[in-house]
C-alpha cells in the first residue's frame, strides 16, 4: 500500500495529521476502485485544506475534476453520476458553500432513492470543512448541525487522524450520501491552525483498516461523569478532562464520531456507569445534535442520572468576526469545565 | 401586454411519411394516443374523486415527448418533470405500473412512494421524476458524465419547461455539460406558461434556445406538435452526442390543453391564443398524416385506438384491485444497505 509521500512509511509510530491521513484514504480508495473520482473547486492545487494535494498528478484530470464555481451544478452532476454507477467525492473549499446546493441535497440526494421505491442508490461523499476559524459568519457554520434532522444522509465528524482515515474509507464504500465534516482547526494543513491537544496528531497504521460508520469511541475512560463531544469540541473537552484528572475527577470522554447514525448505546452504557452527562458541540444550541441526544438519554436512562443533563453549545447567533467575540461565542475550555463542575456539584 | 402576437403557432411544412418505417410511425401514434387517453382517464378519475393527490396533465404535448423518446435508444435515460405522465409513457413505462402509482398502490412503479410527481422506472430508462423546476438538469448532466466516463454510448435527455430556463441549476447544468462535452440533450417543452405566467413576462429574449449559444452548444427552436419534426431533431442531437460532440438544446413549441393542474382552468390565457393552438392538436394532425399514407387505413388506426382504450381501462381495474402498500414500507428505502 502506497503512503503519502509527505509522511514516513513503515515507521512503528507513524504520526500524521488529519489531512495527511485523509490524503492517504482518498488515494487508497481511488486505487482500489476505478469508479471513485473527486471533483471540486481548485482541487488541482489541493483545495482549501490541501485534502487533494498531489492527487491530480497521480490520477489525472479524468478522475480529479477541477470545477467551475458552481456548487448546485456539480452537486447535481455528482448525484447523476452516482445514480449511474460512479462513486463521486465532492471536495468543498469550505463546507459553508454547500448551502448554495441546498435543493440538490435536501430534495434530490436524500429523496430520490426513497421516492423511487429503492430503484436508485447514491454513493456520494461530501468532504466539508466545518466550524469557526476566524473568518466571520459566512465561513463559520457548523454544517453538520444544519443537516442533522434530514433523513437519507449519513453525517460523520471525525476528530483524529486514525478515525479520519478509517471513517473516510468507510464513507467512500458506503452506498449512501455521506457528509464528512472535518473541523477547520483539525486538518493540520500547512499554514492552518491546528487544535492543541494530545490527539490532534496521532499514529496511523501502515496496514489498511476501516472504522465503521455509526460506532462511537471512548477517547478517555472515567467513572465520575460522561462528556460527549465531537470535532474541535472533543479536543477541548479532552484537555479539560485531562486537567480535571489531576484534580481527582475522573471524566469519561466519548467521541460519537458519527452523528448519523448515532451510537447512543455507547453513551447510555457510560451514563449508567457515571450517572452524569455533559454534551458539548460547537453549533448553535437550538436544534443541535446534543438536544436529540439529551432527549434520547432522558428517555432511555433518566433513572440512572443523578443530575440534570447540561449542554454546552454556541448561543443562537451567527458567528462574529472579532476574535474576542468569536471566542465568547464558541464553547471554550472554561465553559466546558464549568459545566462539568456544575453537574458534579449537583 | 402583447401576449397575442407572441408564439402563435406557425406550422411548418412536414416531410412525407413515406420515408419512415411503418413500425416507427405506428408506435409514434400509439404512444401519443396512449398518453392522450391515459390523461383523459386520469382527469375523469380525479373529477370523480376516485384518485388521490394532484395531477399535472400533459394533454396537448404528446408529440414532443413521443418524438423525443422514440429518437432515443432503449437504454438511454430521460429525466422527467412534474408534468411527467406523458414523458414516462413515451419512454415505455407501463401504463399499468403508472396508473397504480397514481393510486398509491403497491404495484405502482415506485411502490406507491412517489405518486404522480415522482413517477419513473429505471428499467426503461426513466429516472423517477424530479418535481423541483431546474433540479433535474444537473442530474441529467451527471448521468451523461457517467455514460461518458464508462464509455457506454448512452445519452441522457433532460425534459424541462420554458420556466426552467430562468433557474440557476439549469444554467449551471448547461455550462458543466458544455465544458465537459457531455452526451446530454436539454429538451424544452415550451408551452408558453409557467403556471399562469407567460414567457414574455419573465424572459427578455424570444426563444429559450437562444441561451444555448451562451454556453457554446447548438440550440434549435422547433415546432413541437409534430412528432416527426421532434424525432429528427432529437436523433440528430443524440447522434452528435454519441459521436462525442457534446450537448445540445432543443426547444419544442407546444401548448397545454388544460390548466397547470387539475384545479386550474387556465383562464389567464387569451381565448384567441387558446383557439389558435388548439387547432394544432398533435393527435388529429398526425392521424390525418398517417391516413394520407397508403400503408395506413382507417380500420387499422381505429383498431389501434380501441386497443389502447382497452389497455387503459384494464390498467384502472388492475390499479383499483391492487393492494395498498404495507404501512411498514413507509420506513424502507431511506438508506441503501
Amino acid at each position: 500500500m502506497q503512503t503519502d509521500k509527505r509522511t514516513s512509511s513503515k515507521s512503528p509510530t507513524r504520526v500524521l495529521t488529519v489531512v495527511q491521513a485523509l490524503r492517504e484514504a482518498v488515494r487508497e480508495e481511488m486505487r482500489r476502485d476505478e469508479r471513485v473520482f473527486v471533483l471540486g473547486e481548485d482541487i488541482r492545487i489541493g483545495g482549501s485544506f490541501l485534502f487533494t494535494l498531489g492527487l491530480l498528478d497521480e490520477y489525472g484530470p479524468e478522475r480529479v475534476l477541477n470545477t467551475p464555481i458552481s456548487e448546485a451544478g456539480f452537486v447535481g452532476l455528482a448525484i447523476g453520476a452516482a445514480i449511474q454507477g460512479l462513486r463521486p467525492i465532492i471536495d468543498f473549499q469550505y463546507g459553508d458553500f454547500i448551502f448554495t446546493a441546498f435543493d440538490q441535497i435536501i430534495q434530490q440526494c436524500t429523496k430520490l432513492r426513497y421516492m423511487s421505491g429503492g430503484q436508485v442508490s447514491i454513493p456520494l461523499v461530501f468532504q466539508l470543512p466545518t466550524g469557526a476559524s476566524g473568518r466571520g459568519a459566512q465561513h463559520a457554520n457548523s454544517v453538520e448541525t444544519v443537516f442533522f434532522g434530514l433523513p437519507g444522509l449519513k453525517i460523520v465528524t471525525p476528530a483524529t487522524p486514525y478515525d479520519a482515515k478509517g471513517l473516510f474509507k468507510s464513507a467512500v464504500r458506503d452506498d449512501n450520501p455521506v457528509l464528512f465534516c472535518v473541523h477547520k482547526h483539525l486538518y493540520g494543513s500547512k499554514g492552518r491552525q491546528l487544535a492543541a491537544s494530545s490527539i490532534s496528531r496521532g499514529h496511523v497504521p501502515d496496514d489498511e483498516y476501516l472504522v465503521p460508520l455509526g460506532k462511537g469511541d471512548i477517547k478517555k475512560r472515567g467513572s465520575d461523569i460522561t462528556v460527549v463531544a465531537n470535532g474541535l469540541m472533543l479536543h477541548r473537552s479532552l484537555n479539560v478532562a485531562e486537567a480535571l484528572e489531576s484534580e481527582g475527577l475522573s471524566a469519561e470522554v466519548i467521541d460519537p464520531r458519527c452523528l448519523v447514525p448515532f451510537d447512543a448505546d455507547l453513551v447510555i452504557d457510560s451514563v449508567i456507569k457515571t450517572s452524569r452527562l455533559v454534551i458539548v458541540e460547537e453549533g448553535n444550541e437550538r436544534g443541535g445534535w446534543g438536544a436529540q441526544l439529551a432527549a434520547e438519554i432522558a428517555g432511555a436512562a433518566i433513572g440512572y442520572l443523578d443530575a440534570p443533563i447540561l449542554r454546552v453549545a454556541s448561543p443562537n447567533v451567527p458567528i462574529p468576526f472579532s476574535p474576542v467575540l468569536e471566542n465568547a461565542v464558541i464553547p471554550d475550555e472554561s465553559r466546558i469545565r464549568n459545566a462539568i463542575l456544575e453537574v458534579m456539584d449537583h | 401586454m402583447q401576449v397575442l402576437n407572441m408564439r402563435l403557432p406557425e406550422i411548418p411544412d412536414v416531410a412525407p411519411l413515406a420515408d419512415y418505417d411503418a413500425g416507427l410511425l405506428t408506435e409514434t401514434y400509439r404512444r401519443m394516443v396512449l398518453i392522450r387517453q391515459f390523461e383523459m382517464k386520469v382527469n375523469e378519475l380525479f373529477l370523480q374523486g376516485i384518485m388521490p393527490g394532484t395531477i399535472h396533465l400533459s394533454l396537448g404535448q404528446e408529440a414532443s415527448v413521443v418524438g423525443a423518446c422514440l429518437a432515443l435508444e432503449a437504454d438511454d435515460v430521460i429525466t422527467l418533470t412534474h408534468r411527467g405522465h406523458g414523458q414516462a409513457l413515451a419512454k415505455g413505462l407501463s401504463a399499468d405500473a403508472l396508473m397504480a402509482e397514481l393510486f398509491g398502490k403497491e404495484t405502482g412503479c415506485c411502490q406507491g412512494k412517489g405518486g404522480s410527481l415522482h413517477i419513473g422506472d429505471m428499467s426503461v430508462g426513466a429516472l423517477p421524476a424530479i418535481a423541483i423546476v431546474g433540479a433535474s438538469s444537473p442530474i441529467a448532466a451527471g448521468m451523461a458524465f457517467a455514460f461518458k466516463r464508462q464509455e457506454t454510448g448512452q445519452v441522457a435527455l433532460n425534459f424541462f419547461g420554458e420556466g426552467t430556463a430562468n433557474k440557476g441549476d439549469w444554467h449551471e447544468a448547461l455550462n458543466l455539460a458544455a465544458i465537459w462535452n457531455l452526451p446530454v440533450i436539454f429538451l424544452c417543452e415550451n408551452n408558453l406558461y409557467g403556471v399562469s405566467t407567460h414567457i414574455t413576462e419573465v424572459m427578455a429574449i424570444e426563444y429559450v434556445a437562444e441561451r444555448a449559444s451562451a454556453y457554446g452548444m447548438p440550440g434549435r427552436t422547433i415546432y413541437g406538435n409534430d412528432p416527426i419534426i421532434v424525432y429528427e431533431a432529437v436523433r440528430t442531437a443524440a447522434n452528435r452526442a454519441r459521436a462525442g460532440a457534446g450537448p445540445a438544446l432543443i426547444e419544442c413549441l407546444t401548448y397545454r390543453r388544460g390548466g397547470h393542474k387539475r384545479d386550474d382552468p387556465g383562464a389567464y390565457r387569451p381565448q384567441e391564443e387558446v383557439e389558435a393552438w388548439f387547432k394544432t392538436d398533435p393527435i388529429p394532425a398526425f392521424r390525418d398524416r398517417l391516413l394520407q399514407d397508403p400503408r395506413f387505413s382507417t380500420s387499422v388506426i381505429e383498431d389501434l385506438e380501441a386497443s389502447v382504450k382497452t389497455a387503459i381501462d384494464a390498467s384502472v381495474d388492475l390499479a383499483q384491485a391492487s393492494d395498498t402498500p404495507a404501512v411498514a414500507s413507509a420506513l424502507e428505502h431511506v438508506y441503501a444497505d
